[in-house]
């Protein structure tokens, strides 16, 4: 790789950082910006954790205890949509605004003026939804999915807001994908090929042309709620000659492909840092490169999957079973990879590589529960279940999320200077590890049982399940307590981290100082 | 770095916005797209609209078989309309024309218009049952108090696969709007209290 380790000592060091709260407003430094992203996203998880919270304290025990139904139907709604736009989504932008750069050797994204307001219609957006709680009949009640009419004619009166908060977390993200694609097209160092750059730069290309294809059919959507609500449209409304289901169809288009945007960056993660605790390249670069765009054009096709119970005429329920099926191949290939790089590895678990190993695990039985519910037969039984519950908390807890927490372990050395303290990490790892499992784990059995999500009470015979998840929720929130402690513990000191603290990883980030000086590949770096 | 970049960057950023607003568009254009696949694939229940016959002459009954076709009638969200099908069910040779008919009473003090919505099922059903006429392809304007029958022809075409043994034709009718009457009463009907169904 390339020398310039501490060759960019050039005009631009003169003007580092500015001073005050008008470096964070007015910034338009890829590291400030991804730094900032990165605390909004924790911010936002600990807020849709504590909501979670409250609905695994109220099913705590059969029976009502904690909340009036109405309120924990906001808080389902809510921990949803605050999980998805506001932790997920953000913390992988934050990682592509950080990391990219470094990775591809640019000196920063594309177009910083926009990557600056990207980030900041975020606050607003949120402040817009969680301020919902508050408001005269309460947050939105219907369920992350927001279905109509179920959200039109009998939502609250602060649909609308939602609506708005919506439109602009949308325009956020589709912006930060225009600037991804702008920064991986045009900023690439010299030599810098398409097929040399790592994963993780990748996956996000692909995630990014995903956004740009599907943010703006669900701003399309919410736009026809609106008008549903308020023009006297019918879009939604069968009385008019619109469709509810047709809702669903729009929804789904761009819901299936959304899952794939909260995962692919964690694969391209997952694949930094499997080859880096494994001292072996990754086996099979360029299957990886083939099975994301596989798994992302595919991801248009299978959106009816989540509709089976509607009344699709079967050859639809046939097309959609089978197409969600072939999903599983390209995802085959990369779980593949990732064990084979492993494979007679010299490999050491820190951190990183416990999150990334149990990512492969966990993600796997995710994996395993969707393919069950792609059996359109079998879905009829599953659907609406805590099964569905279990499946999408198995992709999404210890699959984006651990992949976040995995990338957070794995850079925090670079973009800190020290080393994060190991024993605390990995009890970080375990309770998160354990707790997670105990949490989601037996929603598989009350939902084959056929306890149905997204109500307050159950039946007396879910009682002990449910109190076992409840506990294992209780200690996976928690343990994200340790997790700030040990961030804001690492920011403030430590052992001094190297310019590259990890012996097996690649990558021209490494060959920076760290901690990162403001301004990074201020001349491209060579690459060979 | 070298000096087309910015303008490289524009062109992505064009580009990009270009696909967003193209994507925007689709989302809205899936709704036509939408309704048009439903009725030509026949799927969805929509029984789709007038149908012509264009040679009565050359029409078959097939009275090897029968089908069952079956009438609920619903009412949408506060809808004050007593709505019900005159039979509960009639039982016809595929090709052959039958006349059924639906019972509208608007018991307000206002004059009022309604629309019926059709839904088939099973739906692949749709496709193989046709309405020459029926009170669906318009809104129905009721005087207060006034009772109308509704008139439904349709016949199922002789092309309906074997396995379709019985349908059931269901119509949701919805409130359009409503207008005071010559003399508008203080109190208005309790529009609520009515059972749905």
């Amino acid at each position: 790789m390339s020398t310039v380790a501490d060759a960019h000592t050039d005009d631009h060091a003169g003007h580092g950082p500015a001073k005050g709260i008008t470096r964070w407003l007015y910034t338009t430094n890829h590291k400030d910006i991804g730094a900032m992203y990165l605390i909004f996203s924790f911010t936002m998880f600990l807020l849709g954790g504590a909501m979670a919270m409250v609905i695994r304290a109220e099913l705590f025990q059969p029976g009502m205890q904690m909340v009036e139904p109405a309120f924990f139907n906001q808080m389902t709604t809510m921990h949803g949509l605050v999980m998805v736009f506001g932790a997920v989504m953000p913390a992988f932008v934050g990682l592509a605004n950080y990391m990219i750069p470094l990775m591809i050797g640019a000196p920063d994204m594309a177009l910083p003026r926009m990557n600056n307001w990207s980030f900041w219609l975020l606050p607003a957006a949120f402040t817009l939804l969680v301020s919902t709680l508050f408001m005269p009949g309460g947050a939105p009640n219907f369920g992350w999915t927001f279905y109509a009419p179920l959200s039109t004619s009998y939502g609250p009166p602060s649909t609308t807001f939602f609506i708005f908060a919506v439109h602009i977390m949308g325009i956020s993200s589709i912006m930060g994908a225009i600037n991804v694609i702008a920064t991986i097209i045009n900023l690439r160092a010299p030599g810098m090929t398409l097929m040399k750059m790592p994963l993780f730069v990748w996956t996000w290309l692909i995630t990014a042309f995903l956004l740009i294809a599907v943010m703006p059919v669900l701003a399309g959507v919410v736009t026809m709620m609106l008008m549903d609500i308020h023009f006297g449209t019918s879009f939604f409304e069968a009385a008019g000659g619109g469709d509810p289901v047709l809702f669903q169809h729009l929804f789904w288009f761009f819901g299936h492909p959304e899952v794939y945007i909260m995962i692919l960056p964690a694969f391209g993660i997952v694949s930094a840092i499997i080859p880096a605790f494994s001292r072996k390249r990754l086996f099979g670069y360029t299957s990886m490169v083939y099975a994301t765009g596989a798994i992302a054009v595919l991801s248009f096709f299978v959106w009816a999957h989540h509709m089976f119970v509607v009344g699709l005429p079967l050859q639809a329920e046939l097309f959609f079973m089978y197409a969600t099926m072939i999903i599983a191949v390209p995802t085959g290939v990369k779980i593949f990879n990732w064990i084979s790089t492993m494979f007679r590895g010299s490999l050491t678990f820190e951190t990183p590589m416990l999150f990334a190993t149990s990512f492969v695990i966990l993600f796997t039985v995710g994996g395993l529960s969707g393919v069950m519910l792609a059996i359109a037969p079998a879905d009829f039984q599953y659907h609406d279940t805590y099964f569905v519950v279990a499946h999408f908390h198995y992709v999404l807890v210890p699959g984006a999320i651990f992949g976040i927490f995995a990338a957070v372990y794995y850079w925090l050395p670079k973009w800190t200077g020290h080393m994060y303290n190991e024993a605390l990490g990995k009890t970080h790892f375990w309770m998160s590890f354990i707790g997670m499992n105990l949490a989601f784990f037996p929603m598989h059995f009350v939902g084959l049982a056929g306890m149905p999500r997204r109500y307050a009470d159950y039946p007396l015979q879910f009682a002990n399940f449910n109190m076992i998840s409840s506990i294992g929720a209780f200690m996976f929130g928690a343990t994200q307590l340790l997790l700030l402690y040990i961030i804001i513990k690492t920011i403030r000191g430590g052992k001094k981290a190297p310019a590259k603290p990890w012996d097996g990883a690649e990558g021209l980030e490494w060959d920076l100082p760290s901690p990162l000086p403001y301004h990074t590949f201020a001349k491209p770096p060579k690459v060979d | 770095m070298n000096e087309t970049q910015p303008k490289s960057n524009k062109r992505v950023l064009g580009w990009s916005v270009l696909a967003v607003v193209g994507m925007f568009a689709f989302g809205f254009a899936l709704v036509p797209l939408y309704d048009v696949m439903c009725e030509a694939l026949g799927i969805n229940g929509k029984t789709g609209s007038q149908y012509t016959v264009e040679a009565p002459d050359e029409m078959r009954v097939d009275t090897s078989r029968t089908v069952r076709v079956q009438f609920t009638a619903q009412k949408g969200p506060d809808m004050p309309w007593e709505f019900s099908a005159d039979q509960r069910s009639v039982e016809v040779h595929p090709g052959e024309m039958t006349f059924v008919e639906f019972v509208a009473h608007n018991p307000t003090d206002q004059v009022m218009t309604a629309q019926a919505i059709p839904s088939l099922s099973p739906s692949k059903g749709a496709n193989y049952f046709h309405k020459t006429e029926c009170f669906c392809f318009q809104e129905q304007k009721l005087e207060p108090g006034e009772t109308v029958r509704m008139p439904l022809v349709f016949f199922v075409d002789d092309q309906a696969p074997k396995s379709l043994h019985r349908v059931t034709l269901n119509y949701t009718i919805y409130e359009q709007s409503r207008s005071e009457s010559v003399a508008p009463v203080a109190e208005k009907v309790d529009s609520k209290t009515t059972d749905r169904g």
